[in-house]
């Protein structure tokens, strides 16, 4: 009886050393984001919880569910992510990725997370950073610097469009807009999946954001892991906003860029060139 | 006794190896005296497959490039004698001392392909990627270990400046025209080669020691074999790989 006592508390001692050190180890990442500090440790309670079946127990987006979802879910070990205020090739911020997991990714499983509360994303995040190596020896990338928004005049939304028809966008997206350019059936993501560029016709939200300022971001910093590479070696800070302007104008959404483009096609549509390859009236 | 004296005598070779080679490994130790050669021809046996014609009709300057010789893939490029051309051959361990290289490397984006198929370039060696068609192209390495990016390149723009820190074999590709593959393969070695059309290679000044060669074929992975330089000797080594036509 006496060795059976001692036997249960060696054995339960064990486990509470080894839980204890598992717990250390998760805590050593944390987050700061607007006053809130994630650990870790309680971040691994709630991923458990709610990410586990799709993101898997190892954040290699092998869950349970993944295999029957499309787009899969995103592979933490890999350290690549979508939705960006940094650099193309370079870690989020906490905020970014506390962004992304509150607004959820629109036309994929991935849901919003707002009825989590700001305590619980932050500590989502802080245990997301456990999962690759690049945490450890990388810091995030330092966020692109983006000047105030112009404006709004037609002239932007003309010089848009002509960095629409340089920058060859209409490749992928397609002329219109409508994610049917020559290269859109060909496209496949890091993983060598299918995945097909964003129709500005459909007027869904974006992959990362609503906002022109997030609309920004994309093409600025690109979507990593994706086709969408960024441009922000090619388009001048200040032209980024011209280009926002004439993508507005590609979705069907009563925006003020979309009533400014209306309005000045009713009287000068016949000016434009159309987009496309050379040749098709350039 | 007898036991006693066998542990003895191998702790003392240990000790020895493990002396000889913590002085082969540290670098700076001034320049390798001009040394021997490791060369040989990198051959496959079995039937490889057979590569594809590129229709490069959604590029239609690049088709028209083309349009006298057309262009195939080039996952395996077969040579007279069943030759591997762009097999990446390099030391794999014993290697005594190669400094970081300097130069910088060029990988051109032309007429809708890289060139070269395969390059290597050490930790942090420049890489210089220029875009010589008159559309843009955007560069996306798939890399695992190294950051992953993806950047657009329009026509003319000025070369985008790369390195890679990691050692890695890393995938790249164009997104917007996808029969564009090419491999950026990053070695600590500067002894290393990338074989021609003849499937052959050349490692030259290496010092006395003993080596592992490996070569490596981005569909038929890697095959090694064991060298020992003594002096300045030429050591011939054959590398053949298993061809399957799938």
């Amino acid at each position: 009886m006496r060795l059976h006592t001692r036997f249960v508390a060696l054995v339960s001692g064990l486990g509470v050393l080894l839980y204890t050190a598992g717990a250390t180890v998760g805590s050593a990442q944390e987050t700061h984001i607007e006053g809130v500090t994630g650990h870790a440790a309680a971040g691994k309670k709630v991923y458990r919880r709610y990410c586990i079946l799709c993101h898997g127990p190892d954040g290699d987006g092998n869950g349970e569910n993944a295999q029957w979802i499309d787009p899969k879910p995103r592979d933490f070990t890999l350290g690549v992510f979508k939705c960006r205020s940094t650099p193309t090739g370079t870690l989020p911020t906490d905020e970014d990725l506390f962004n992304a997991m509150s607004r959820g990714f629109v036309t994929t499983n991935m849901p919003q997370w707002l009825p989590l509360s700001r305590q619980n994303r932050a500590d989502v995040v802080a245990f997301i950073k456990t999962f690759s190596p690049k945490w450890k020896t990388t810091k995030a990338g330092t966020p692109i610097t983006i000047p105030p928004e112009p404006t709004l005049t037609v002239e932007s939304i003309l010089h848009g469009r002509e960095l629409y028809q340089k920058m060859e966008c209409w490749k992928c997206h397609g002329a219109r807009g409508h994610g049917d350019g020559p290269s859109a059936a060909t496209l496949t993501d890091n993983k060598d999946l299918p995945i097909r560029p964003y129709d500005f016709s459909s007027g869904s939200r974006f992959m990362c954001g609503v906002t022109n300022r997030d609309l920004y971001k994309i093409f600025m910093t690109g979507l990593d892991g994706t086709p969408m590479p960024s441009f922000a070696d090619d388009i001048k800070p200040a032209d980024g906003w011209d280009l926002v302007h004439f993508l507005r104008t590609l979705q069907p959404l009563q925006t003020p860029e979309a009533a400014i483009w209306q309005a000045w096609l009713a009287s000068h549509a016949n000016e434009l060139k159309p987009i496309g390859p050379p040749g098709t009236g350039q | 006794m007898r036991i006693r004296d066998l542990l003895l005598l191998g702790g003392v070779a240990l000790l020895g190896t493990a002396m000889m080679a913590g002085r082969g490994g540290r670098g700076g130790r001034g320049a390798p005296a001009a040394g021997g050669t490791i060369s040989g021809k990198v051959t496959f046996t079995g039937t490889p497959p057979k590569m594809k014609p590129i229709d490069m009709a959604k590029e239609p300057f690049c088709a028209k490039e083309h349009a006298a010789a057309p262009v195939f893939t080039e996952n395996v490029v077969t040579g007279p004698g069943n030759s591997l051309r762009w097999v990446a051959v390099y030391i794999s361990a014993g290697d005594q001392g190669s400094s970081p290289a300097t130069e910088t490397v060029r990988l051109d984006q032309k007429n809708c392909q890289y060139i070269p198929h395969v390059l290597v370039v050490q930790p942090n060696q420049p890489l210089d990627i220029y875009n010589d068609d008159p559309h843009s192209h955007n560069i996306h390495p798939l890399a695992k270990v190294n950051p992953e990016w993806n950047k657009s390149q329009p026509a003319g723009a000025p070369p985008i400046h790369a390195k890679w820190e990691l050692p890695e074999f890393i995938p790249v590709k164009c997104n917007v025209h996808p029969w564009m593959h090419g491999w950026h393969v990053v070695l600590t070695t500067s002894h290393y080669a990338v074989t021609g059309e003849d499937g052959a290679f050349s490692l030259q000044g290496l010092p006395p020691g003993k080596y592992t060669v490996t070569a490596w074929q981005e569909q038929f992975g890697t095959q090694s074999q064991d060298v020992t330089i003594t002096g300045t000797e030429t050591k011939t080594i054959n590398l053949v790989f298993k061809a399957t036509p799938y």
